[in-house]
């Protein structure tokens, strides 16, 4: 610039000057319908997506610094609970629940079966290039609605582009922070003979519920999946119940691959009643066609609790005062007999093995 | 759910108990074979053989159609799955059951395109949505199984479908209940009788085993209460002294059979002179292939397949099982080399399998507690 110029010239480059720099400092408006590697290159097309999508979906105080970190305060009196949960669920909606409300509730289940209140999760998004922008915006805004149904905000996250191919649109990763109070400790080394097994409503849903949702069998159910946040179950039980053993989400696997897992950590053995397993006639009857046990069905919103035998009436009273556990019920107790095995009483008596799943019956459920 | 629980009524299963107590206190020890896998599955399931008085024992006979698979034949499928373009469908319970060198499942991972179907109509839509595809329908199953094969290669042929075609390994049931019935030393008192493969060829077919063999076959549905009437049948007939062909699962099998499905399975396939079955050997006329009319859908004729013999392994006692000379865990490597994860024999692999019923379902009885490994 020259001293020479007009001043009427450098009030028009000023003017320039000025519009470039209000400019810059405009929000990033994002124009894109699809996902391109830009979005995960974390210029200014990330910044564009952050602001576009996600701040305005999941906004609060810890989140809206935009930090790559949040801080938070544990309470005295209190331990730290952290849990992480990855979500591949295909396909992304389903009749009842969606891939971004799976992905909360899951996780914040994973810290109720702790004891723990859950008090903050983090949001990792890996995404195709080439999803839509607009199923992304579904996904986050599913995410954001099941995080406030919860009361609890997502504080930190990232966003990540693969290669289109090299994903199946977009998968989702939470981690989950909770406090559980001093004193509180639900452990499988706690489970006695004679404790009561007991479930907190029908099970199967969720995972029949994705298959229909898949729409590759020539088969119709009206079933809806299950997903809910259980920690405010949890509490009112541990709250009603403090000498509750053990908790459970019975997620992949279903009811038995809990039950298994809880034989093996306490060396006992469980046993379960039939007639007495709470499945809807729906669930029964799609699992009777396809060869399916509704036991090995996923669940997103059921816990299998295990308390003291003379507790078991209050527990399921507590639990059943509470909306996802309305239909809870005692389906089976812990025994000395056949240890680290869960065994099915039929309903005339018969007893049949319910082992591990072997292989995976219906993949990419959550 | 209607016309399931019915069946699975424990008031009316302890009527029959009752009567099959008191009908086997007169009698011997009872050796039943039943016949089908379906019926081995829910008599595990529903802990019926712990149930039954103990004169009376129920031994698994051939009729699960993954178990008869050879070796050979998957490595067939291997051999088609892995040719570049080919899709190839296939039924879940076959993916994983061991060739020589591998599965199905093992070659899904390292490449080829294999994907599970519940028909084999599935296939052809799959064949008609990408005709880029060369799609083969890994046919496996008794007669109840084939004519829903041969629907499809039917409307394959109608619609010209040019890029699919089947790789068939249907058996017929008899040959191998025959095969077992000529046995040295056969220890059998009388048979559940297929349910669902009756349902296409009728009662007819079983005369033989009355009237030759002289052993009563009783053909039973698969809830809990069809095959403790069907077992209460039997112990009848001996008590009576009559030896004779009964239907117990009158509520699907017609006696003379399903005429439409038997038509259309002779339109379409013919009987091959001999076929391998797992574990049982070579048995004459007891498979099916693709008809003349059908060549142009037949892989084994499209596609370059070894066709080659594998050997059983050494260990394996398959064929023990599926004869009812060897209770599962009778068997050497059961439980132990042998499991559902890693099977070593075909009766290992699927649900309705002997072995994979017992592994999972029958370990615990109060009859008797049988030594596996719990992991």
């Amino acid at each position: 610039m020259s001293d020479d110029q007009p001043d009427s010239d450098l009030a028009r480059r000023d003017a320039v000057f000025d519009r470039i720099e209000s400019w810059r400092q405009r929000a990033p408006v994002l124009r894109d319908d699809t996902i391109t590697m830009a979005h995960g290159a974390g210029g200014k097309a990330s910044q564009s997506l952050i602001e576009a999508i996600i701040r305005p979906a999941l906004s609060n105080p810890e989140l809206d610094r935009l930090a790559d970190a949040a801080v938070l305060d544990v309470p005295a009196g209190h331990r730290l609970v952290v849990t992480t949960d990855a979500f591949v669920v295909t396909p992304r909606r389903f009749a009842g629940g969606s891939i971004g409300e799976v992905a909360v509730n899951g996780t914040i289940n994973d810290l109720a079966c702790l004891g723990a209140r859950p008090a903050a999760l983090t949001l990792a998004l890996a995404l195709e290039e080439g999803l839509a922008v607009d199923e992304l915006r579904s996904v986050v805004a599913d995410v954001a609605t099941a995080a406030t149904a919860a009361g609890v905000p997502v504080v930190t996250g990232d966003t990540k582009v693969v290669e289109r191919g090299a994903a199946d649109g977009c998968y989702l990763t939470t981690t989950g922070i909770g406090f559980v109070a001093d004193g509180v400790s639900l452990s499988a080394d706690s489970v006695r003979p004679g404790d009561a097994v007991i479930v907190t409503g029908t099970i199967g849903d969720h995972g029949i519920a994705v298959l229909m949702a898949r729409g590759d069998l020539a088969l119709a159910a009206e079933v809806s999946s299950d997903t809910a946040p259980l920690h405010d179950l949890a509490a009112g039980l541990l709250a009603a119940v403090p000498a509750t053993r053990w908790l459970r989400d019975p997620t992949r696997g279903g009811v038995a691959s809990t039950c298994n897992e809880l034989a093996a950590l306490c060396d006992l053995g469980v046993e379960l009643d039939e007639v007495d397993l709470p499945v809807r006639p729906v669930v029964a009857g799609a699992c009777e066609l396809l060869g399916l046990d509704p036991l090995y069905v996923a669940n997103e919103g059921k816990l299998v609790a295990v308390v003291p035998a003379d507790a078991a009436n209050e527990a399921v009273a507590v639990m059943s005062r509470h909306g996802a556990g309305t239909e809870a019920r005692v389906i089976g107790r812990i025994t000395e007999d056949h240890v680290g095995l869960v065994v099915v009483r039929t309903a005339f008596g018969g007893t049949r093995i319910v082992d591990m799943l072997v292989g995976d019956p219906l993949p990419r459920i959550c | 759910m209607k016309y399931v629980d019915e069946f699975r009524d424990p008031a009316a299963a302890k009527l029959l108990l009752a009567e099959i107590a008191d009908l086997a206190t007169d009698q011997p020890n009872r050796k039943f074979m039943e016949v089908c896998g379906g019926h081995t599955h829910a008599i595990y399931r529903h802990g019926i053989e712990s149930l039954l008085p103990e004169s009376i024992e129920l031994v698994h006979g051939p009729g699960c159609p993954v178990c008869v698979i050879p070796m050979g034949r998957v490595d067939d499928a291997l051999a088609v799955a892995g040719t570049d373009g080919v899709t190839m469908c296939c039924f879940g319970d076959m993916l994983r059951v061991p060739g020589g060198t591998s599965t199905l499942l093992e070659a899904k991972a390292r490449g080829a395109d294999v994907r599970v179907v519940y028909s084999p109509l599935d296939a052809l839509a799959l064949a008609e949505r990408e005709p880029d595809r060369q799609v083969v329908f890994l046919a496996v199953g008794f007669e109840t199984t084939a004519p829903s094969t041969a629907v499809t290669l039917l409307q394959a042929r109608e619609r010209q479908v040019g890029n699919f075609s089947v790789f068939c390994n249907h058996v017929t049931i008899v040959p191998p209940l025959k095969a077992i019935l000529d046995s040295p030393g056969l220890d059998l008192d009388g048979f559940l009788g297929p349910g669902h493969v009756s349902t296409v060829i009728g009662t007819g077919p079983y005369r033989f085993v009355a009237e030759q063999y002289h052993r009563p076959l009783v053909t039973a549905g698969f809830e809990p209460v069809d095959i403790l009437q069907a077992v209460a049948m039997l112990l009848r007939q001996l008590d009576e002294g009559r030896c004779e062909v009964e239907n117990q699962y009158k509520r699907v099998v017609p006696d003379d059979g399903n005429e439409r499905a038997l038509a259309i399975l002779r339109e379409v396939f013919v009987v091959r002179p001999h076929f391998e079955w797992r574990g049982l050997g070579f048995i004459a006329q007891s498979a099916l292939a693709l008809g003349p009319e059908f060549a142009q859908w037949d892989a084994e004729l499209r596609f370059d397949v070894p066709g080659v013999r594998v050997a059983d392994p050494k260990a394996c006692q398959c064929g023990e099982v599926l004869k009812g000379a060897l209770r599962p865990w009778e068997c050497k490597v059961f439980g132990t080399a042998c499991t559902p994860e890693t099977p070593i024999g075909t009766c290992m692999v699927s649900s309705e399998g002997a072995c994979a019923a017992y592994y999972n379902y029958g370990r615990y009885s109060p009859r008797a507690r049988i030594p596996v490994r719990a992991d």
